[in-house]
C-alpha cells in the first residue's frame, strides 16, 4: 500500500491544477467573448486587433506562448526600461487563458454566425440598438449553442495546465515528477496522476453539462 | 549538433541570422515528429473506431472509455508515462519514438471520432439504396460509403495534424531537440530568451497559415458529393 | 386616437402618410423595384398583391429599413426616410435619423420571427422596456391588454416555440403593436401557416386595424381577405404598379390584361 502516501502531495498539487483550470477558463472566457464579438464589430481597429490575437494565439503553440511570457517577455521589458517579470502563477494563467480565448472567439464568432438573419430583422423592426441586439437577442441565443463546444475547450485547458509544472509551478504534474524523482516508482505514480486527471476532465465536462441543460431551457420545451 | 555551432550574441539581429540555420534544423524535426505521430493517430484511431463499433458490449465499452481517457489526459503526463514506465518494462524506445507515440495515442482519440464522424455523415439512404440493390456489404462500404465519407475524414484529419504540429514542442521534455527545445537550449546558454523564442513564434505561424490554406484548398478541391473508385 | 374616417382612394389627401417617389432597388442587374410611385393616406389599407418576385415584399423591407434602396425618395409624413434635410439638400440618413424614423412603422413578419429565448410576454415588453424607456408595469399593462386583444392572455408565460403557428402570429401582431406604430406593415402574414389557422390570424388583423385606425400596407396571397379588407388594392408586376384600384373594381372589373390573368390563375386554378 505505499501509494497511498502519494496522495498527499499529489492533493496538494491537484488543488493547485484546479484552482489554476478556474482561474484561466474564467479569463479564458471573457478574451473568448471579448474578441468573438470584436471579430464582428463595426469598427475596423477592434475587427483587426481581435483577428490579429486569435491567429497569433491559435496559430503558435501554447508551450511557446508559456515561456515567451515567463522567460522572454522580461527581457522586452528591459529593452524599454518597464519591469515585466511575471510570478509563475501569472504567468501560468495568463498563456493559459490567452490560448484557450483565442479557440474560444471562434466559437464565440460561430454561435453569433449561427443567430438568424430574421432574428436581426426583427429586432431592428422593433428598433433596438445593435448593442441592444447583441446582448438581449444574439447573445441569449447563440451562447446554448456554444457551451458544448465551450465544454470541450474547457477540458482542453484542464490538460494543458500540466504544462506550467515546466516553469517549477506545484501543480499535479510537478508534483508527479517529484514523488517520482523520490520514489522511483514511475508505474504507480503516472498512472495515479492520469486517473486524477481523468476524474477532474469527468467532472468538469459534467458540470458543462449541467449548465447546457439549465440556460437553453426554452429549446427544449414544446407544445 | 548544438554543441558545435557557435552563435554572436553581440546584437539581436546577429543572433538571429546566426541561429537561424539550427532552429530550422529543430524545425526538421518537429516536422518529422508531426508526420510520425500522425500517422500513428491515424493507425490507432482505426483500431480505436473499428472496437467502438463492435456490436459486442464486451468490446465496445471498454474501447469507449479508453478513447476517453486518452483524449481527456493531458499528453505531458502520458509522455512521461510512457518514457518512464516502458523501460521498466524492457521496451527501450528513443526518444523520438516514445514522443510520436505519445502524440500518437492522445490523438487517436481524436481520429477515432474522426472516422466515426465522417462515416455517420453518409446518411442510412444511401445504404438501404445499395442493399435494395442487392450489393455486398463489402463493396457497399468500399464502392458507397467510403467514397463519400473520405471528402469529410480529410480535411478534419488536416486540423488535427496542426494540431498535433504545435503539440510537438511538449517533446523536448524528453530532450528531444525539436525546434522549440534548440530555442530553448539557445536561450539557456545566452541568456537571451526573447531572440530565438520570438523567431520559433513567428515560424509556428508561418507554418500554421501556410497548414490552414492548405487545408482549405483540399477542401475545395475535394468532390463533395464523393470520390468514385474504379 | 381621432376618430376620422380613412381616406378613400379617390379624394388625394393633401399629404400622404407614406410616399414613394420614384424608388429604384437593383440587385446587381436585377431590378427589383423600377421607378416606384406609391401613396398611402393615414388610416388607409392598401393591400399589395401579385405573382412572386414582383417585389412586392421588398416594399415592406425597405419601408422597414431591412434593406436600402439604389435610387428615389420615401416620406413618411413629409420627412424623408432613408435620407435627412440638410439646408435645402438631401444626404443619406444617419443611424439616429433612421431609428427616429423607424419608431413610426410596425412589422409583421411572414415566419413570425418572434425570440424563442423569451415568454410570449417578454417578446412583447422587451422593446418597449430597453426602446421606448417604459416602466415595467406599463410595459406590462400594455401586453396584458394587447394578448387580451388577441385572445392569449392565458398563454403569457409560454415560449414561442409551445404555441401554434396562428398563435405566434398573434403574439408578432401584438409585439408589432405594442410600439404604437403610425404604420403597420405585414409581410405575407399567413403565408407560413396551415390553412385552418389562416382565419384566427386574418380577425385578428381586421380587429385589430378597426379598432386602432391602423394604417396598413399589407403584402398577401388571401385574396378573398384582401377584398374584404382593404381600402386599395395595387396589383404588383415587375417591380411595378401594374395596376391599382378599389378592391371591387380590381377584382371584378381588372382592366390590365396582365391582372386578369394573374387573378384567373390565383382565383380559379386549373386543375
Amino acid at each position: 500500500m505505499e501509494w497511498i502516501s502519494y496522495l498527499g502531495p499529489l492533493w496538494q498539487g491537484a488543488w493547485v491544477t484546479i484552482q489554476l483550470t478556474l482561474y484561466s477558463t474564467v479569463l479564458g472566457a471573457l478574451l473568448s467573448f471579448a474578441a468573438g464579438i470584436g471579430k464582428r464589430s463595426s469598427i475596423w481597429p477592434l475587427r483587426i486587433l481581435s483577428a490579429v490575437y486569435v491567429e497569433v494565439f491559435r496559430g503558435t503553440s501554447l508551450l511557446v506562448q508559456l515561456f515567451w511570457l515567463y522567460f522572454a517577455l522580461p527581457l522586452a521589458g528591459n529593452a524599454i526600461g518597464i519591469d515585466l517579470r511575471l510570478d509563475p502563477v501569472v504567468a501560468g494563467v495568463l498563456a493559459l487563458g490567452l490560448n484557450i480565448g483565442a479557440y474560444g472567439a471562434e466559437v464565440v464568432r460561430g454561435g453569433l454566425k449561427s443567430v438568424s438573419q430574421q432574428q436581426l430583422e426583427a429586432a431592428q423592426a422593433l428598433n433596438f440598438t445593435p448593442r441592444q441586439t447583441l446582448w438581449r437577442i444574439s447573445l441569449p441565443q447563440a451562447i446554448p449553442e456554444m457551451l458544448p463546444a465551450f465544454g470541450n475547450l474547457a477540458v482542453q485547458n484542464l490538460k494543458d495546465t500540466a504544462l506550467v509544472s515546466l516553469i517549477s509551478l506545484g501543480d499535479l504534474a510537478f508534483r508527479a515528477e517529484q514523488v517520482r524523482n523520490f520514489t522511483q516508482d514511475s508505474a504507480t505514480v503516472y498512472t495515479l496522476v492520469l486517473l486524477m486527471y481523468f476524474g477532474m476532465a469527468l467532472v468538469l465536462a459534467g458540470m458543462i453539462k449541467l449548465l447546457e441543460m439549465s440556460v437553453g431551457r426554452w429549446r427544449t420545451v414544446s407544445r | 549538433m548544438l554543441f558545435a555551432i557557435a552563435w554572436d550574441a553581440s546584437s539581436s539581429w546577429s543572433l538571429a541570422v546566426s541561429i537561424l540555420p539550427i532552429l530550422l534544423k529543430g524545425l526538421w524535426v518537429t516536422l518529422q515528429a508531426t508526420v510520425v505521430g500522425f500517422l500513428l493517430a491515424m493507425a490507432f484511431g482505426l483500431v480505436l473506431a473499428g472496437l467502438k463499433s463492435v456490436p459486442l458490449k464486451i468490446v465496445r465499452w471498454p474501447a469507449k472509455l479508453v478513447s476517453e481517457f486518452l483524449r481527456d489526459t493531458p499528453l505531458l503526463v502520458q509522455l512521461f508515462f510512457l518514457y518512464y514506465v516502458l523501460p521498466d518494462y524492457g521496451l527501450l524506445l528513443p526518444a523520438f519514438m516514445t514522443g510520436a507515440l505519445a502524440l500518437g495515442l492522445q490523438y487517436s482519440a481524436y481520429m477515432s471520432e474522426v472516422y466515426r464522424g465522417g462515416l455517420e455523415a453518409v446518411g442510412s439512404g444511401q445504404r438501404e439504396a445499395a442493399r435494395a440493390l442487392n450489393l455486398t456489404p463489402v463493396r457497399t462500404f468500399t464502392h458507397i460509403v467510403l467514397p463519400q465519407a473520405v471528402p469529410r475524414i480529410i480535411p478534419a484529419s488536416g486540423n488535427y495534424l496542426v494540431s498535433i504540429m504545435k503539440d510537438v514542442p511538449v517533446l523536448s521534455v524528453v530532450t528531444v531537440l525539436e525546434l522549440f527545445g534548440v530555442a530553448r537550449i539557445i536561450g539557456d546558454r545566452t541568456f537571451n530568451y526573447l531572440v530565438p523564442l520570438s523567431m520559433v513564434g513567428a515560424l509556428y505561424l508561418i507554418l500554421t497559415i501556410l497548414a490552414a490554406w492548405a487545408v482549405r484548398t483540399l477542401d475545395q478541391r475535394l468532390p463533395k458529393h464523393g470520390i468514385a473508385l474504379r | 386616437m381621432s376618430s376620422q374616417t380613412p381616406a378613400s382612394p379617390d379624394q388625394t389627401p393633401a399629404r400622404p402618410l407614406v410616399r414613394f417617389s420614384k424608388v429604384t432597388k437593383r440587385y446587381g442587374e436585377h431590378t427589383v423595384l423600377d421607378d416606384l410611385d406609391l401613396d398611402v393616406a393615414a388610416g388607409e389599407k392598401v393591400t399589395i398583391i401579385g405573382p412572386s418576385g414582383s417585389g412586392k415584399s421588398t416594399v415592406l423591407r425597405i419601408l422597414m429599413t431591412l434593406e436600402t434602396l439604389t435610387d428615389g425618395l420615401i416620406e413618411i409624413d413629409g420627412e424623408p426616410l432613408w435620407h435627412e434635410r440638410r439646408g435645402d439638400q438631401l444626404k443619406p440618413a444617419s443611424e439616429a435619423h433612421l431609428r427616429k424614423m423607424r419608431g413610426q412603422l410596425g412589422m409583421v413578419f411572414q415566419q413570425f420571427n418572434l425570440f424563442p429565448h423569451m415568454s410570449v410576454q417578454r417578446n412583447l415588453t422587451e422593446a418597449p422596456r430597453q426602446v421606448l424607456g417604459l416602466s415595467r408595469k406599463e410595459a406590462q399593462s400594455r401586453a396584458t391588454e394587447l394578448l387580451e386583444r388577441v385572445g392569449l392572455a392565458d398563454h403569457a408565460n409560454k415560449y414561442p416555440g409551445q404555441l401554434s403557428g396562428g398563435q405566434q402570429q398573434r403574439v408578432g401582431i401584438a409585439r408589432a403593436l405594442m410600439m404604437r406604430p403610425r404604420v403597420m406593415l405585414f409581410d405575407e402574414p399567413t403565408s407560413a401557416l396551415d390553412p385552418e389557422l389562416v382565419g384566427e390570424v386574418l380577425h385578428v388583423i381586421r380587429t385589430l386595424a378597426d379598432e386602432h385606425d391602423l394604417t396598413v400596407l399589407m403584402v398577401t396571397h388571401e385574396m378573398s381577405f384582401a377584398r374584404r379588407f382593404s381600402d386599395r388594392v395595387c396589383f404588383f408586376d415587375k417591380g411595378r404598379i401594374h395596376e391599382q384600384g378599389t378592391p371591387e373594381q380590381i377584382f371584378t372589373d381588372p382592366r390590365e390584361a396582365r391582372t386578369r390573368e394573374f387573378l384567373r390563375a390565383v382565383l380559379e386554378p386549373d386543375v
